[in-house]
């Protein structure tokens, strides 16, 4: 990779623009790192994108001069997706964060990619709409990094993820050329889905500058619970019987007894410390279902929860979902270093992973808390841990290496939204095969020759040896 | 996750006495605590305006973790960011993982300000008010019958007409212009050192005169204590008291802070009050503070015992002060929260449900009340660029608003939405009070029109 000389840096100002570009100690600094513990990195050269012209001038330089360049939402990623570990060009979007147009006809949204979930969120609904993709960092997370992850959220069981809703893209090549995918059409099938291509390519691919989403129209009503049980696989065999009952809740949300202390902690709303797991269910939609869902609902939970708390009204159920949403940062309260994984397995298979993690977190010693997803599978096994201190670090990181080979052995895989980056790289092997990982090298030589964007993501150097074996 | 495989270049710089001063003084723990999240981000007004990393609460904590790693090699532009930042806390709340960042800007303050080299003249300065004037009421007094001459001789108002002030930078002379009377004697000298509770007496609270407060806000306080009074609590009035030291803590100057403290508790540890009672929220939250700001000497005790009892005017008047007893106000009121007081201190609703329950009167909720106006202790003397841009953008919801009365409680905050009400010209449409010198008007006058 080359460095940013005097030259370069000359010519880069000059096409961001000098209110853009930033090479001083404290940007530089500020821009070494993203929600990823343990990983920092200094870039080169820091710019503000302002639009899809600029971005695609500064590419041309970058990729004239092989610059690495690093596209940057709110940075909240947890796969060391942003960390500049080539030096180069971190471009942040933020700047470019108009929503450009509400189509109430086509039911679609279009923006610029800097612009926040949260922001989408209360523009539509304002419009009577819905956006649904709400993963727990939506506050602040842009919609570019939910694009780029394909971030899942809370409402993921009943409407899919991000990669559901985004219909076309304007993204720059890494030699700057611009291209448009997809539209506001409901049905395309001219050439391959670049479109999809894109969405959960990590920022390997393209820098993605404008958006169009489908939206929907906003469920009239929303009703939400929570279960308590004294036996996780209490929990775990009731969301098989939700979904055996023919019921898709909006919500299905599961959270361990060690993640119950935490967030009653830090969001005082009243659960039960002393429940074995909680489920937070969900549902949304035309009144007379959404009660009937609930009661049905309710009735299977009875079976075997000790206790059942239904939302009194919007407000409290507002309350439980933040509650929900922030469970991982109130685990981060514990210990100074918090690791987030993302384990994710067939939902039949989440009692057995969830009591798996626990035995893996004993062997080793390390404290684990696990909650998440529970209607698609996706956990979020949490190490609270600190990071000074080497010999326990070593031993977290081998026992999420177990954590990652038992998912793959019930059939599940070693990342459901958070993605792969620099974290999961070596591991990525392991989920694709080897023929899978030529493919995506291919697709990736077919973008990006040079490979000047976000290098060193994605494929890793080197895979790690499988620890344990039989699939 | 093999992190030792993956872990990136970060520049290894030689420690410089500054950054050696930050490792002793930040709290690594608290650094650490922080992941990085960015749930902070949308809360921080400085961040709003800029756009920048560097100017959000996550990355003046990386800054600041940066210089104790040895990653940063130049002290300057993290002072200049933690000059620019408020100090006012609005990412506390919005921090899941509950990072002190107050304590960590107190620390890194301090840290910098050990080793600051001032410009000589504000140096004088800084002697002049945080060790001259602030904790020695007497020499504050003093200084109010100067503003008094000042005010009351004509010389103002020559001054005015001569265009003389013109020579002041424009935001000073903004404050110049909606600067309170001073008064010449303070709450007790006016009322004496205790106040009995009218009616039936419900306890005994200690009122936290502050220092500033007392000169150039003494009709609050003089309302402070007779709302007090009528709703059935003794007021005593310890005159060994002093200033809170919120401008010295927020500003490097611990030590001075601790010392101011110390006299504080004392002078209100001889009486056996139930509460101490402040109205301004930037003092409460300091005194509020005083346990962690103590807590590691033989005071912490007496320190814990001084903060648990310290409340907010309007927790108290809520609860036992009978507004529905009181007149009636035809006036749209709308508030402004005072940083310190909702996030350090966690008075929300209070105000605001006293406000709603004055009858005749029409409570509108500002947009973005709990943002900082940007006043912030001396911030707006500091920092004015920043402090007008948001100024300016506050004032755009205040004029949404169509409020006759703007309400705070905080006299900072008070003087800030004053100058903005001129600024804005809005002057001939609404007014700026203090919420206890409101209610005592709504108390008084019985009935009251605008
Ligand atoms: C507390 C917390 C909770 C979270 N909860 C969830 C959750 O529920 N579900 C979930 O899926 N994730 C979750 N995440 C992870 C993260 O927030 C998401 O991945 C989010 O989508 C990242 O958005 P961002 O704007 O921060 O992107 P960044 O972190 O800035 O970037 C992420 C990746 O996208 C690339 N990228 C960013 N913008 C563009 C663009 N315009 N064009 C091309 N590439 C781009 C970057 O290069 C990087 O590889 C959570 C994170 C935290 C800290
Ligand atoms: S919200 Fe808290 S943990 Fe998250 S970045 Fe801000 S200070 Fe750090
Ligand atoms: S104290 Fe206020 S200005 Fe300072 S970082 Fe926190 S939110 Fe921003």
């Amino acid at each position: 990779m080359r460095r940013i000389t005097g030259e370069i840096r000359a010519k880069l100002i000059e096409a961001a623009g000098v209110s853009a570009y930033f090479d001083d100690e404290e940007s530089l600094l500020s821009h070494s790192y993203d929600a990823t513990p343990m990983l920092q990195a200094m870039p080169e050269a820091v710019i503000y994108a302002q639009s899809t012209n600029q971005v695609s001038a500064v590419l041309k330089i970058c990729h004239q001069y092989e610059i690495p360049v690093y596209t940057r939402g709110a940075a909240s990623n947890l796969c060391g997706g942003t960390v500049p570990v080539h030096g180069g060009v971190v471009l942040v979007t933020t700047r470019m964060n108009r929503l450009l147009e509400i189509d109430e006809e086509n039911l679609t949204a279009t923006f610029e990619t800097g612009l926040t979930t949260k922001a989408l969120h209360q523009a539509v609904e304002a419009k009577g709409l819905f956006y649904p993709p709400d993963p727990g960092s939506m506050l602040v997370s842009t919609l570019g990094g939910n694009i780029a992850q394909c971030a899942g959220g809370l409402r993921g069981l009943k409407y899919g993820t991000t990669k559901d809703y985004v219909i076309g893209l304007t993204a720059v090549l890494p030699n700057g050329e611009v291209i448009h995918t997809g539209g506001k059409l409901m049905k395309d099938v001219a050439g391959y889905d670049l479109t999809k291509l894109l969405v959960g390519s990590e920022g390997t691919l393209a820098v993605i500058t404008e958006a169009t989403v489908k939206l929907l129209p906003k469920p009239q009503a929303t009703s939400v619970m929570l279960a308590y049980f004294d036996d996780m696989y209490a929990a775990a065999r009731t969301v098989s019987k939700i979904i055996a009952a023919r019921i898709i809740p909006s919500t299905l949300e599961f959270m361990d007894h060690g993640t119950i202390l935490v967030v009653e902690d830090y969001a005082k709303i009243g659960l039960p410390t002393d429940m074995k797991a909680i489920l937070l269910i969900g549902q949304d939609g035309h009144p007379a279902v959404v009660e009937e869902d609930m009661e049905k609902m309710r009735a299977i939970c009875m079976e075997e929860a000790r206790e059942i708390k239904v939302a009194k009204d919007m407000r409290e159920a507002e309350e439980l979902m933040t509650a929900r949403r922030s469970a991982l940062s109130a685990l981060a309260r514990l210990k100074p270093t918090t690791i987030l994984e993302d384990a994710t397995v067939p939902r039949s298979q989440i009692a057995t992973m969830v009591e798996k993690i626990a035995e893996i977190g004993a062997k080793y010693n390390v404290r684990i808390c696990t909650f998440g997803h529970a209607g698609d599978g996706n956990l979020h096994p949490t190490c609270m841990t600190d990071a000074r201190d080497q010999d326990e670090i070593e031993r977290v990181e081998e026992a999420f290496e177990e954590i990652f080979a038992a998912a793959l052995e019930l059939g599940g895989t070693i990342t459901g939204e958070h993605g792969v980056g620099i974290v999961k790289a070596p591991f990525l092997e392991w989920k694709v095969g080897p023929a899978g990982i030529e493919v995506m090298k291919g697709i990736k030589r077919a973008f990006d020759p040079k490979n000047i964007l976000n290098p060193g993501k994605m494929f890793a150097g080197q895979t790690r040896k499988r620890v344990v074996i039989n699939r | 996750m093999k992190t030792k495989e993956i872990q990136g270049k970060m520049p290894q710089v030689e420690k410089t006495p500054v950054t050696r001063r930050l490792q002793d003084k930040l709290n690594y723990d608290e650094l650490s605590n922080c992941m990085r999240c960015g749930f902070c981000l949308p809360a921080c007004p400085t961040y709003r305006e800029t756009g920048r990393e560097a100017s959000s609460p996550r990355g003046r904590i990386a800054l600041m973790k940066a210089a104790v790693d040895g990653h940063l090699q130049n002290g300057k532009q993290l002072e200049d960011q933690l000059n620019q930042c408020l100090g006012c806390r609005a990412c506390e709340p919005a921090c899941p993982a509950g990072v002190k960042y107050g304590e960590l800007l107190e620390q890194a303050r301090d840290a910098l300000e050990d080793h600051a080299r001032h410009k000589v003249w504000v140096r004088v300065l800084r002697r002049f008010f945080f060790h001259f004037l602030f904790p020695h009421p007497k020499r504050l007094r003093w200084l109010g019958r100067l503003l008094i001459i000042y005010q009351k001789t004509g010389l103002q108002w020559l001054l005015r007409k001569l265009g003389f002030l013109k020579l002041l930078p424009s935001y000073l002379r903004e404050m110049e212009a909606v600067m309170p009377a001073a008064a010449s004697k303070g709450v007790a000298e006016q009322l004496g050192n205790f106040i009995p509770a009218q009616g039936k007496k419900k306890g005994t609270v200690g009122l936290f005169r502050g220092c500033v407060m007392d000169v150039l806000f003494t009709e609050t306080n003089i309302n402070t204590v007779t709302l007090l009074s009528e709703a059935g609590f003794d007021v005593v009035i310890p005159p060994q008291q002093t200033c809170c030291g919120a401008l010295h803590a927020h500003s490097g100057e611990r030590e001075m802070a601790r010392s101011l403290a110390r006299q504080n508790i004392q002078a209100f540890k001889q009486r056996e009050v139930d509460y101490i009672v402040s109205n301004a929220g930037g003092c409460g939250a300091l005194l509020q503070e005083y346990e962690h700001l103590l807590e590691d000497e033989c005071e912490a005790k007496e320190a814990r015992w001084f903060s648990e009892r310290v409340k907010d005017i309007s927790e108290l008047l809520l609860d036992h002060g009978p507004v529905e007893k009181w007149g009636t106000l035809e006036a749209r009121i709308t508030y402004q929260a005072s940083c310190h007081l909702q996030n350090v201190m966690q008075v929300k609703e209070q105000p605001r449900q006293l406000l709603r329950q004055i009858k005749g009167a029409t409570y509108v909720e500002l947009f973005e009340a709990d943002r900082c106006c940007g006043s912030a202790g001396i911030y707006n003397l500091t920092q004015p660029e920043m402090s007008a841009r948001i100024l300016d953008e506050k004032m755009k919801h205040v004029r949404a608003t169509k409020a006759d009365i703007l309400v705070t409680s905080n006299p900072g905050c008070l003087l800030q939405m004053k100058a903005g009400i001129q600024r804005a010209g809005l002057s001939d449409h609404m007014k700026a009070i203090h919420v206890v010198d409101l209610l005592a008007e709504v108390r008084q006058k019985g009935e009251s029109r605008y």
